[in-house]
């Protein structure tokens, strides 16, 4: 019994500091223009990742909104928000990574979701409630990927 | 981010320069059903919140439009077939029917009004309802569920009668409060996607949101038949389902939510001609 507990406050501890470095929603520092500075978790984004997330449904699902030559092998893009061809040539690191974390502070009210905020509309689904649409890791994955769009 | 439907002009612009040209809005399409044209467009009403008011018709496939030009191909018949069958059977312990009391072309009239204040109940009405009353307290039979086959078949019969019709929902007098609710309603951001109706059917219809081509979601064309599910769609069940896309809880089918939206809604369809039932993808 010892053992197995000592090994369980091991596995939180564990747990806890894999956390540590990042950065929880309600916490998230924004500079001026809803820029944010640093990474959300100190680990590098995966561009490979962000792409896949970029067009999922269930996740980033960017396409819906957005068209994306880059991506042209997805026959459907939508076209709700601006073009993303050449976005990384727009906007620097910080402001990308502002822009998806909560959209509304760079856009005022626009319909793009925030995807990491957790202040979101009324009534959200048992199932999303108090939780972001992309995590922290899935974020910074999306976030290397646009900054390959040149 | 263009508004394909604002000018004719740039709709053709569109069309020859659009990525998804096939899916654009027909503005030379006809509604053409047995010889009668309904039409399906309109001019919003002045101060409202739209100019122009577009059937969703108008924003389907060729093939999904096509289905609606003839009452044979149009798959929502089989339905109207079963809504007439349930009108003449007799059922409930007062051994009466529909028929007993009503034809079916009485009810001409009746679906562009709807829903609509009634005095005696105290509450708005909505087809449904008027159905059930008929039903536990003119029958001595059992409510129907809100957007099961037997009612949504029912309201597709009697929503027929009145196809071609102008839809003409009072705003005023005692849903005054009601139609503000709706509106709320209507411009609330919900669900962890954090929209609102308008977001999609007032600021970007005409756009593509991936595979879908963005209508106003106007509400004449109810009930509709829709390719994804083969089956008739009741008004409630896609608000429901717009709701579940964006992530929000949809309020109940019949609730005083969805009674208010539904009204509000189709008052920004006034003017609009009733197509019902349609076909949808
Ligand atoms: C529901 C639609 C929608 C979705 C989904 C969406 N966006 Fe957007 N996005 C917009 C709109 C609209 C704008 C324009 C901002 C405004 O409202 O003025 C925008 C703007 C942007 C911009 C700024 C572009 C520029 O040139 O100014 C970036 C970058 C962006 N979105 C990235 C993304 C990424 C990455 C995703 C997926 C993780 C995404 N968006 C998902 C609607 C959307
Ligand atoms: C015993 C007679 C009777 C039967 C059976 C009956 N109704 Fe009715 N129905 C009425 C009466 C009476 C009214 C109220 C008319 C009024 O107030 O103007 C009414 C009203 C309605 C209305 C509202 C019409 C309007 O213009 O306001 C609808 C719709 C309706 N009935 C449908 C049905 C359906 C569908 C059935 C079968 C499921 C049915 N009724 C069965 C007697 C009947
Ligand atoms: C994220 C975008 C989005 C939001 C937000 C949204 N809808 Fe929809 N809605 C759609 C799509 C996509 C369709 C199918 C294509 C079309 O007709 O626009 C649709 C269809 C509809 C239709 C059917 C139209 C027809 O002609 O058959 C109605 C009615 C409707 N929506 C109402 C609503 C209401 C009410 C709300 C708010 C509770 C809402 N929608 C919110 C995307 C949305």
């Amino acid at each position: 019994m010892r053992s197995l507990a000592i090994a369980s406050i091991g596995a939180a501890i564990f747990a806890t500091s894999a956390f540590a470095t990042e950065v929880a929603p309600d916490s998230v520092t924004f500079g001026e223009g809803g820029t944010v500075a640093t990474s959300l978790t100190g680990v590098a984004g995966d561009p490979a990742s962000g792409r896949k997330l970029f067009a999922n449904r269930k996740l980033g699902n960017c396409l819906a909104c957005h068209v994306n030559s880059e991506l042209s092998e997805q026959q459907f893009h939508g076209e709700i928000g601006p073009s993303l061809d050449g976005v990384a040539s727009r906007y620097d690191e910080a402001k990308l990574r502002g822009i998806l974390v909560n959209s509304k502070m760079s856009f005022e009210d626009t319909m793009m979701p925030s995807f990491y905020r957790l202040k979101n509309g009324a009534r959200t689904m048992k199932k999303f409630d108090g939780k972001t649409i992309l995590t922290a890791q899935q974020l910074e994955d999306v976030l290397a990927y646009l900054k390959t769009l040149k | 981010m263009k508004k394909l439907l604002s000018t004719v002009a740039l709709g053709i612009a569109a069309l020859t320069i659009g990525q998804a040209a096939s899916a654009d809005p027909s503005r030379t399409a006809k509604l053409v059903i047995d010889g009668t044209e309904i039409s399906t467009h309109a001019k919003g009403m002045a101060g409202g919140p739209l100019d122009e008011l577009y059937s969703g018709w108008l924003f389907r496939s060729d093939e999904t439009r096509a289905l609606q030009l003839d009452d044979f191909d149009n798959p929502a018949f089989v339905f109207v077939d079963d809504g007439e069958t349930l009108f003449n059977k007799v059922d409930g312990s007062e051994g009466k029917s529909c028929s007993s009391c009503h034809e079916a072309g009485d009810f001409k009239g009746l679906r562009p009004v709807l829903p609509r204040w009634n005095e005696a109940k105290g509450k708005i009405y909505s087809m449904e309802n008027y159905i059930n009353d008929c039903r536990t307290e003119r029958m001595g039979a059992d409510k129907w569920k809100w957007s099961k086959p037997k009612m949504t078949s029912m309201v597709a019969l009697i929503s027929l009668q009145s196809r071609g019709l102008p839809i003409n929902v009072a705003t005023d007098g005692p849903v005054a409060d009601i139609y503000e609710k709706g509106k709320e309603l209507y411009y609330t951001r919900v669900g962890q996607l954090d929209m609102a109706c308008s977001n999609c059917h007032e600021d970007n219809y005409g756009n593509m949101i991936r595979a879908d081509h963005l209508s106003q979601g106007q509400i004449n064309g109810f009930p509709t038949y829709r390719l994804k599910n083969a089956k008739l769609n009741s008004i409630h069940a896609r608000f429901k389902g717009c709701m579940k896309n964006i992530r929000a809880k949809p309020y109940g089918q019949g609730s005083d939510e969805f009674q208010a939206l539904e009204l509000y809604v189709a008052s920004r369809g006034n003017g609009l001609s009733v197509e019902a039932p349609s076909v949808r993808n």
